[in-house]
């Protein structure tokens, strides 16, 4: 493997970017790509992409199949993957379920609880109905927000908020009450994607758990950006995908605690979950095998573990500085403009890189048109998560994401885009 | 291709002053029509007068909340179909249609779409066509629900 830049200090930049092919390209009138979006999706260094090519040009095979060499070596590839991962954030390999993207994996948990009339009585922890409440918050990603949704509609059981202070931080005021008896799981993200915001996870699961309530954490923002432990993390569940961390699209992890795996029925059924197969009736696997049905995306758990490798080699602590301090930079260099309103905190305190803001007059769609003339890439609309839009009364925003590639000059030219916007369509 | 390509005067000046807009009554019809991906949203009405294939479009009436392309194109929509017969309005539509999905490759008929020739930049960036298109099509499906409901009057 190539050695990464900025193993002792602050991260060697110019050496990380010199390791990500895309960012030398040219776009829209010859200009250099400004990539602003990685929230959306990360690009990925040539080290990853050559773990997935090695994976397919020497190892390719079905894994957990077939008699032959070929065979042996991808169930090892996959099977290292998983271990890599693992150790990525502090967990036992066991307890990481392959899925194909964050989305799947919040839906994996809860389809599982749906089912667990299938599951036998060890199940009945998960079993929700009329009377039961799910809980989430006014800050979710349609992802951890929607299958909970259809949970509820599903089983009867009632789905409730944690709703946003102005700032965009989750109102805990009402915890003690919407965290009673009748709570079954609480669902919450461990960075928002729009506000950055960072709620304290812990001590919502802390609560959760004084009642018998399940947890699941959306870390599709967090793991790529900041170190997460899940031995201190609090919740039962952690969900995140690949391609926002530097990893090959198609795969995602479900992390969970062993016992509670252990006791929770399947939610996609088919090949190699299985134990015994009868006309009558079907035994499963323990997990984590019991949660992938198919024949599983092996290159993409490989290329995975290679992301993992290189934001180790970087070292998560460092990848979530140089991340502060461009959130910093960001916010004090946008708040600057007039007409310019940041949705989220503007400090960087328990907050991440995602900075979103509405310009007045300006529609976030024209804002983002005006930037990718400039060859600034950044997100515009409700990013997917409409409930908090509306709560921090913006239709829509536009949004800018940082990651490891990027640099403050990046951040003087987005300021500087956003006022040629205003220029532009003559609102400043 | 450079911004004012797509931003033409024509369609900043729509945006600033839009033509027609809010919503009135009487009305036939009324819909609401969604841009998904970014949450932009149209509302209208339309008011017809006579039936069948005579049928005019009395009144147009919308309410827009969207960008610049998306809110410039109900304001162009309504100017140019507002007092026209339902069937002349449609050709202006599907002319429309197939300006927006010709990717910049092909010549706007100026004739038959008048000011809507001005989104023929837009047609080069598929982010944008349904931004564009959005009212066009909430016109189309209030003028079908009011014409189903005007026939079954008749």
């Amino acid at each position: 493997m190539t050695t990464v830049a900025g193993r002792l200090g602050a991260l060697d930049i110019e050496a990380i970017r010199s390791d990500f092919p895309i960012l030398g390209r040219a776009v829209r009138g010859g200009r250099h790509l400004i990539y602003l979006d990685s929230g959306a999706t990360s690009h990925k260094p040539r080290q990853v992409l050559d773990a997935e090519r090695d994976f397919y040009t020497t190892h390719n095979a079905a894994a957990h199949r077939g008699a032959h060499l070929l065979g042996e070596e991808a169930t090892d590839a996959y099977e290292g993957a998983r271990a890599r991962i693992a150790a990525f954030l502090g967990a036992d390999p066991g307890e990481i379920v392959f899925t194909k993207s964050t989305t799947e994996a919040v839906n994996l948990v809860a389809y599982a609880m749906s089912n667990a009339a299938t599951g036998g009585p060890q199940a009945s922890r998960f079993s929700v109905g009329p009377g039961d409440e799910v809980l989430v918050t006014e800050s979710e990603h349609h992802a951890n927000l929607v299958p909970w949704q259809q949970l509820c509609e599903r089983t009867g059981a009632t789905l409730r908020w944690f709703g946003v202070t102005p700032e965009g931080r989750i109102d805990l005021s009402g915890i003690d009450e919407l965290i009673n008896n009748r709570t079954k799981v609480v669902a919450v993200t461990h960075q928002s994607n729009v506000t950055g915001v960072v709620p304290p996870v812990a001590q919502i699961a802390a609560a959760a758990h004084k009642v018998g309530a399940l947890v699941l954490a959306d870390g599709a923002q967090s793991v790529p950006h900041r170190p997460v432990d899940v031995g201190s993390l609090g919740a039962d569940f952690l969900v995140f995908s690949g391609h926002k961390m530097l990893g090959p699209s198609g795969v995602g992890v479900l992390w969970g605690r062993r016992e509670l795996l252990e006791a929770m029925p399947p939610f996609i059924t088919g090949g190699s979950m299985i134990e015994v197969v009868h006309r009558e009736g079907t035994t499963f696997l323990p997990p984590p095998g019991r949660f992938e049905a198919g024949v599983p995306a092996a290159a993409q758990a490989v290329g995975l573990a290679a992301a993992c490798d290189y934001l180790d080699a970087l070292g998560m602590a460092k990848v979530a500085d140089h991340e502060d301090a461009l959130t910093a930079h960001a916010l004090d260099a946008l708040a600057g403009i007039e007409g310019l309103r940041i949705l989220g905190p503007l400090d960087t305190r328990d907050r991440g890189g995602a900075v979103s803001f509405v310009l007045a007059g300006i529609h976030p769609h024209d804002v983002g048109q005006v930037l990718d003339e400039l060859g600034i890439a950044v997100r515009t609309g409700h990013h997917c998560a409409w409930p908090l839009h509306r709560a921090l009364h913006a239709q829509a925003s536009t949004r800018a994401t940082f990651y490891v590639y990027n640099t403050h000059d990046e951040v003087d030219a987005l300021a500087d885009g956003v006022r040629h916007a205003q220029k532009f369509f003559g609102t400043a | 291709m450079d911004l004012e390509s797509m931003y033409q005067e024509m369609i900043l000046e729509h945006y600033r002053r839009p033509l027609h807009a809010g919503l009135r009554e009487p009305f036939d019809a009324h819909v609401q029509h969604v841009n998904p991906t970014c949450g932009d949203e149209v509302t209208l009405r339309v008011t017809l007068k006579e039936a069948g294939s005579e049928a005019v479009l009395a009144d147009v009436s919308y309410e827009a909340l969207g960008c610049s392309i998306s809110q410039a194109s109900a304001s162009v929509m309504a100017d140019m179909i507002i007092g026209k017969t339902v069937s002349e309005a449609m050709r202006i539509s599907d002319e429309f249609l197939t300006l927006m999905q010709s990717r910049g490759e092909t010549e706007p008929d100026e004739d038959v779409l008048g000011d809507a020739v001005a989104f023929a930049g837009v047609s080069r960036y598929p982010a944008r066509i349904k931004c564009a298109l959005l009212a066009w099509m909430a016109w189309k499906d209030a003028t079908a629900k009011a014409l189903s409901k005007t026939g079954e009057q008749g």
